[in-house]
């Protein structure tokens, strides 16, 4: 699919649901820069969401759609949990894996659409949860890093089984106290990220979803390294209000606290060299086209 | 042969698939009334007299119609338009089949999870469903037959449905094309249409534009 599919049959148009109409108007389908800013003065991929109100993975999702660098030609493969629940709602390709099948599905796909469109860049993103990630999943998803299959693994760590009713999950806080975990957890949290990085991940990032221009950053640089390089991973911090007996207004917070130094979510990343290579030349043409496009929207006589 | 006859419910809350009571999908050249294998152009006849004799026929076009996925599909729209003017019959979108939160608008959309709704808010009683994929008119449609009284008919563009009342299959621009011509035909021999006199609603990007009347 590429963005001159997105278009309404003519003679159907004015039957269309008002908010397709400005998916096809205002939505920055073919902008390579588009970002987190665009939110609020343009379509965004995502209507309305099932998830809880407040809940931080909403705005993560928000964040990531809006930081896609080309949502046209992008599939996300998700898998079961409250992610899972948004996907419908979602003007991006998706595919739905059974339960911690999502890397295995998403190498499957990758290779395969490289073979039908060799002459485009087509983007696999998976986006699960903890659960599927890492400890029903954590087989397909290290044998996809092993294997440096070409695409970015996002996981949406809320620390537990938060779809059903709390429950223990390999990258839950060691001693948490959980509704169905009463006793506390006995285990360290899982380095997933040093894990990632072992196994063969070219970028990998750790942050909360509190701020934008970070989660922009990042899950550009993840795409992009994952396009020439190899895999890449990013965890993300949203916690689970309900499952942590926090109030709607406290989500952000409760991320901003866990990113405090000495936090569990200090914003780190491992970069390969020549990961950092392509970045940065990557980062240059960035700069270097803004100023075109600066230079290009001033007046002539100013 | 089938004895079990897809008619217009309400059936039951679980109507059976018709599949699995033994009816099957016609082969090329052939199309499904009520259950019965037919030869397309008799389909056709039966169709138009459905349609001209309903109060309120609608078309439910799907995404594959909706969008302009290339100009084939344009060329449908255009076919279909054509086709609801010249009953006249109602539009109503399928735009997605995404469970819409808090609740859909059943004047202006139709939803496969709940078709019902807006069948039951607008009085349906013969409908047409074209570019819906498969799965999902095949959801919608036993929703149809479970829960109204709605006559169905799918304009399928692959094999066809068993759980419509009435099915084509290989549907394109010629078979839009030659149901509209059917319907002149009778409308031509001195069949009116029973509709209700209705007006077209209009969406534009910030919402309705033309009020249904």
């Amino acid at each position: 699919m590429s963005k001159e599919k997105i278009q309404i049959s003519e003679d159907l148009a004015d039957i269309m649901p008002p908010e397709y109409q400005e998916l096809v108007a205002t939505a920055t389908f073919g902008n390579q820069d588009r970002g987190w800013k665009d939110i609020g003065s343009s379509k965004e991929l995502i209507e309305q969401h099932s998830l809880c109100a407040g809940c931080p993975e909403s705005i993560a999702f928000r964040y990531i759609l809006a930081s896609l660098p080309a949502p046209e030609d992008t599939v996300f493969v998700g898998s079961t949990g409250c992610t899972s629940l948004v996907f419908p709602h979602v003007a991006v390709h998706n595919i739905h894996s059974l339960f911690g099948n999502q890397n295995a599905i998403a190498s499957g796909l990758k290779r395969t659409l490289a073979s039908r469109f060799p002459d485009r860049e087509k983007d696999v993103v998976v986006l699960a949860g903890d659960g599927a990630t890492v400890d029903i999943g954590l087989d397909m998803t290290m044998q996809s890093w092993f294997r440096l299959e070409k695409f970015t693994t996002i996981c949406f760590d809320n620390e537990l089984y938060a779809n059903t009713g709390g429950q223990e999950s390999g990258l839950m806080q060691k001693g948490f106290v959980a509704k169905m975990a009463p006793k506390g957890k006995n285990f360290e949290k899982v380095r997933l990220a040093e894990i990632a990085r072992e196994a063969g991940c070219a970028y990998v990032a750790v942050l909360t979803v509190s701020k934008p221009n970070r989660v922009e950053q990042v899950i550009k640089n993840a795409i992009y390294v994952a396009r020439e390089i190899g895999p890449t991973f990013v965890q993300l911090y949203t916690p689970c209000i309900l499952e942590i007996g926090k109030q709607s207004m406290e989500g952000l917070d409760e991320m901003k606290d866990s990113e405090t130094i000495g936090g569990r979510f200090v914003q780190k990343e491992y970069i390969t060299d020549e990961a950092q290579k392509l970045l940065d030349v990557i980062k240059e043409e960035t700069k270097e086209r803004k100023k075109a496009a600066k230079a290009a929207k001033k007046p002539v006589n100013a | 042969m089938s004895q079990y006859k897809v008619l217009p419910g309400p059936e039951a809350f679980l109507p059976p698939a018709a599949a699995s009571m033994g009816n099957v999908l016609p082969d090329p050249g052939e199309a499904h009334i009520e259950g019965e294998i037919v030869p397309v152009d008799e389909a056709y006849e039966v169709a138009a007299r459905k349609i001209l004799g309903a109060k309120v026929p609608t078309i439910f076009p799907g995404p594959l119609v909706l969008w302009k996925w290339n100009d084939h599909v344009a060329e449908k729209a255009t076919a279909l338009r054509e086709l609801a003017n010249e009953v006249p019959m109602r539009l109503i979108p399928m735009a997605d089949y995404r469970p819409k939160y808090p609740k859909i608008e059943a004047e202006f959309e139709i939803n496969p999870n709940h078709p019902n709704l807006t069948i039951w808010h607008n009085k349906i009683d013969v409908c047409i469903f074209i570019g819906v994929h498969c799965h999902m008119a095949n959801l919608s449609l036993k929703i149809i037959r479970g829960g109204t009284n709605c006559y169905t008919i799918a304009m399928c563009a692959m094999a066809g449905h068993e759980d419509a009342c009435l099915s084509f299959r290989d549907a394109d621009l010629a078979m839009i094309t030659k149901l509209r011509e059917a319907i002149k035909k009778l409308k031509s021999e001195g069949v009116e249409s029973q509709a209700i006199p209705f007006q077209q609603f209009k969406m534009g990007r910030t919402g309705i534009i033309e009020q249904p009347a």
